[in-house]
């Protein structure tokens, strides 16, 4: 039995510690919004935060991560949603929306860290892949919540 | 009633896949409200609830390119309701089939979602408004004429009376639809027309569970499968014994030409199937590579008595009499979809003999069809929950090759419900690919260097061939292996076009845009014209379009929007090609630089649509956006190498993906000029590699007549 601290919620997983914890999240513990997509850490769909860091989960072994702060999609806000998830809708971001959620992470951990990101910022920082051609929006999504004045924890 | 599939009914459904082939539909005799249906429900696409909420049944997928809310605009504005209370549901399959097929296709490709049932759809809100209509004032027992609408409040003012759409939808729904209704002016549109907010949206940033690979089930196992790595391959044997023992492993499902590892959770499925020991017959495939395709489209080049796709005046009489003759030949590699999620499907066998099927589908019909000839069900007995798609593309349309696998991994663990979902790498691996080609252009000019002739030779696999041969014309021509040849603008008084159909081993299908390749040879090789003739590759392409020509609005929009001719940065150059295709017409200006060490950046992208009409001008800008990057990995890197009769590339390392730093500037020019009605889904990806390319020729002097580019050196000479 391990336990892993997800959303602020302990949960016990009696799973192998080799585990991806994407396998974990999505097959044991119902937690879908985080994706699959390519299982090599490349495309980013399966973005979660562990002690803030935005990390590939499906290259991430359940070991790795035991006794850390794990929020996903779902947790990323606990009441409303959180500014980067308004912002996607006010700017109509997602297409297919399947690489979003981890995009959507990646944009709430960059924008913890650096609160007005650059250019140069966003295309070190958002390496997820989208095939749908969301990136112009993601940037001026970005951009704006750069400028917009933040309000509250969670906002 | 039965329903079991006949195999006539099958091609009739499969006909209405990919570009080109609705079925005819019409409204409003086969819209009456299901007897028995809830008393909301005023027509088949509409259900008013009596708090006024409207609920509107869409047929056709969504993947992102927004025809599930606009088609809701094109209802809505008809049926004169409040756009706030409008919601969308997808239609139920079972229930399309049970009511002889009421939605009329739901086949999603080609960019005709909206362009093939605008139609329909609109005379469905505009039939349900009579109706509405024709309840108040017959409660009122007033003349209908005399009420108007507002918002979905009916009023009529000689007596100062309201009713809400909720408070009159039962009664309406038990009157007869009108006989004609009367559509309105796309000039007097309040919701149609408008960028409205996608419905789809706020569950996508949330994380709820909307795709095929989110769908959870009480009991639920997971599949991963592999199939022969060379394609037509087959199971020849298996050692399943270190699988077997792997913990959480239920079931090995092995079928003729796949294996699938079913367990309790995907990765512990994954996992043992990488430990099976599977023997394949090859089939006699296992020699292809590169070399051999190669090959068998060079011999289609050089075969005489070709089928001609377009035969004016006498090309090879003209070629011979031809003051000069410029000649070029360009190809193109097999290109997988890569959907961001893999292909999957969901299938539970109830113990009642019922078949729910859980899927990303670009068509639901085929996809019913699929289940029900797999699990030897009628229609009837079988469902469909159509899930919103992670990435289509053309992929998700034809083969449906993931719900017959699907439903027979769960014929064999009946009564259980099983989720099939591809590793990246199966997907990789097992596309319908756009198909490789090659391709020879001849033009001949005379003494005043006018273009007099031109004579192509196509060579290239069929798509049709494998998804839909009842669609292949009589002389046995593939359109989308010959258009933009076949039906080319240019006002050539000489064509000629041959198809060489080469059918490799492997699977080819609709790829965004299928047949863009041509858009990419030709608008080349007319740069190559203008550029021996001493012209502007605008003026000169505006020299051979005809007078009213659609193609010229575009050209002249796309050239003044991007400033064509106005200087450039250091270092920056253009290029411009145009296409018409899927209803549309579309011109693009690119603009490119290279750096000193070959690498190319593409910087900024300017694109002209005339699409008739448009019925959400943000969707149709974010398909363009879409078109740009989707083609942009295929200009750049991307290409699926085959060698020893399997593709090459396995996953993103080696089929690479554009990042966001390498996304130019997109700015998206809506010219819609009325009377027609184009598509948005593809258009905007035809003109693109040939922009492309031939920016790079005047950045760097070399004539790119192969992609992708990583197969060139891109240094100045």
């Amino acid at each position: 039995m391990l336990t892993l601290n997800v959303n602020g919620r302990k949960h016990k997983v009696d799973v192998e510690p080799e585990m991806p914890l994407l396998w974990v999240l999505r097959d044991h513990l119902n937690l879908s919004g985080t994706k699959y997509g390519c299982g090599i850490a490349l495309c980013g769909a399966c973005t979660v935060h562990v002690d803030g860091e935005p990390m590939r989960s499906c290259s991430l072994p359940l070991s790795a991560v035991v006794g850390k702060a794990i929020v996903t999609i779902e947790g990323l806000s606990q009441r409303h949603l959180h500014r980067v998830q308004r912002a996607w809708i006010e700017h109509e971001v997602p297409q297919c929306g399947y690489c979003q959620t981890g995009m959507i992470m990646s944009a709430a951990a960059l924008l913890a860290k650096k609160p007005k990101p650059t250019d140069a910022d966003i295309d070190e920082s958002m390496s997820n892949l989208c095939r749908c051609g969301t990136y112009p929006r993601v940037r001026a999504a970005i951009h704006a919540l750069a400028d917009a004045p933040v309000v509250g924890k969670n906002s | 009633m039965s329903m079991n599939v006949s195999r006539r009914e099958f091609l009739k459904v499969s006909a209405a896949l990919g570009g080109g082939f609705a079925l005819e539909f019409s409204f409003p005799a086969a819209s009456m409200a299901l007897p028995g249906a809830p008393v909301q429900e005023v027509n088949a696409w509409i259900v008013i609830h009596p708090d006024d909420r409207v609920v509107i049944r869409i047929a056709r997928s969504e993947m992102g390119q927004g025809t599930y809310t606009a088609l809701a605009q094109l209802v809505a504005e008809e049926l004169d309701c409040d756009w706030a209370k409008v919601s969308a549901e997808f239609a139920s399959p079972n229930e399309h089939f049970r009511r002889n097929r009421i939605w009329g296709s739901m086949s999603t490709g080609g960019s005709m979602g909206v362009r093939s049932s605008q139609d329909y759809v609109r005379k469905a809100g505009a039939s349900a408004r009579a109706m509405l209509v024709a309840a108040a004032a017959a409660q009122w027992k007033v003349p209908a004429a005399e009420c108007t609408v507002d918002k979905g409040i009916i009023a009529h003012a000689a007596s100062a009376r309201k009713l809400r759409y909720g408070q009159v939808a039962a009664a309406a729904a038990r009157l007869a639809p009108p006989q004609e209704v009367k559509l309105r002016d796309p000039k007097d549109w309040k919701i149609a027309g408008k960028p409205v907010h996608r419905f789809d949206i706020p569950d996508k940033v949330r994380g709820k569970p909307v795709f095929a690979t989110d769908v959870a089930l009480p009991g639920m196992l997971h599949a991963s499968i592999a199939q022969c790595p060379v394609f037509g391959g087959k199971v020849k044997s298996i050692d399943a014994s270190a699988a077997q023992a792997m913990r959480g492993v239920k079931k090995i499902v092995r079928e003729e030409n796949f294996v699938a590892v079913v367990a309790d959770s995907w990765w512990r499925a994954n996992e043992a199937l990488k430990k099976l020991n599977i023997v394949w017959d090859v089939a006699g495939n296992g020699d292809a590579s590169d070399v051999t395709i190669a090959a068998m489209l060079r011999d289609g080049l050089a075969q005489a008595n070709l089928p001609q796709a377009r035969n004016i005046g006498d090309a090879p009489a003209a070629l011979a009499a031809a003051a000069k003759v410029i000649e070029a030949e360009y190809q193109s590699p097999y290109l997988n979809h890569a959907t961001p999620e893999p292909q999957t499907c969901t299938a539970w066998l109830k113990p009642e003999g019922f078949l729910d099927v859980w899927t990303s589908t670009q068509n639901a019909e085929a996809s019913m069809i699929a289940a029900a000839e797999t699990a030897g069900l009628p229609l009837e007995k079988v469902e469909v929950h159509k899930m919103m798609l992670g990435g289509g593309f053309g992929r998700r349309g034809g083969p449906q090759d993931f719900v017959k696998q699907g439903v027979a991994i769960a014929k064999a663990l009946p009564g259980v419900p099983v989720k099939l979902m591809w590793s990246r790498e199966e997907d990789m691996q097992h596309g319908f690919y756009r198909p490789a080609s090659l391709v020879r252009m001849k033009a001949g000019v005379d003494a005043e260097g006018k273009l007099v002739a031109m004579h192509t030779t196509v060579a290239c696999p069929s798509i049709l061939k494998v998804l839909m041969p009842e669609a292949l014309n009589k002389q046995g021509i593939d359109f989308t292996a010959v258009r933009y040849f076949s039906d080319m603008p240019y006002t050539v008084p000489h064509q000629q076009v041959d198809y060489a159909m080469r059918n490799g081993h492997v699977p080819v299908g609709f790829w965004r845009a299928p047949g863009q390749q041509n858009a990419f040879y030709r608008e080349c090789f007319i740069d190559e014209l203008a550029l021996a003739a001493g012209k502007d590759p605008v003026d000169y392409r505006l020299a051979l379009l005809k007078a009213g020509d659609k193609n010229r609005l575009v050209l002249e929009a796309v050239a003044k929007a991007a400033g064509w001719g106005s200087a450039l940065p250091s270092g920056v150059y253009r290029g411009v090609a145009l296409a018409d295709g899927f209803g549309s017409y579309t011109a693009m200006v690119a603009e490119v630089s290279v750096s000193a060490a070959g690498e190319p950046v593409v910087r900024r992208i300017v694109v002209a649509i005339d699409s008739g009409h448009v019925v959400n001008p943000d969707t149709c800008r974010a398909q363009a956006e879409s078109n740009v990057v989707f083609g942009l990995g295929s200009i750049l890197y991307q290409e699926n190498k085959v060698k020893n009769g399997r593709i090459v590339e396995e996953n993103f390392n080696d089929f690479r993906l554009p990042q966001i730093a390498e996304m130019p500037k997109v700015e998206t020019v809506l010219v819609p000029t009325g009377g027609f009605w184009g598509g948005h889904g593809e258009p905007a990806i035809q003109p693109l590699a040939p922009a492309v390319c031939n920016a790079l020729f005047s950045a760097t002097g070399k004539r790119i007549r192969s992609l992708p580019l990583s197969r060139h050196d891109l240094r100045r000479a």
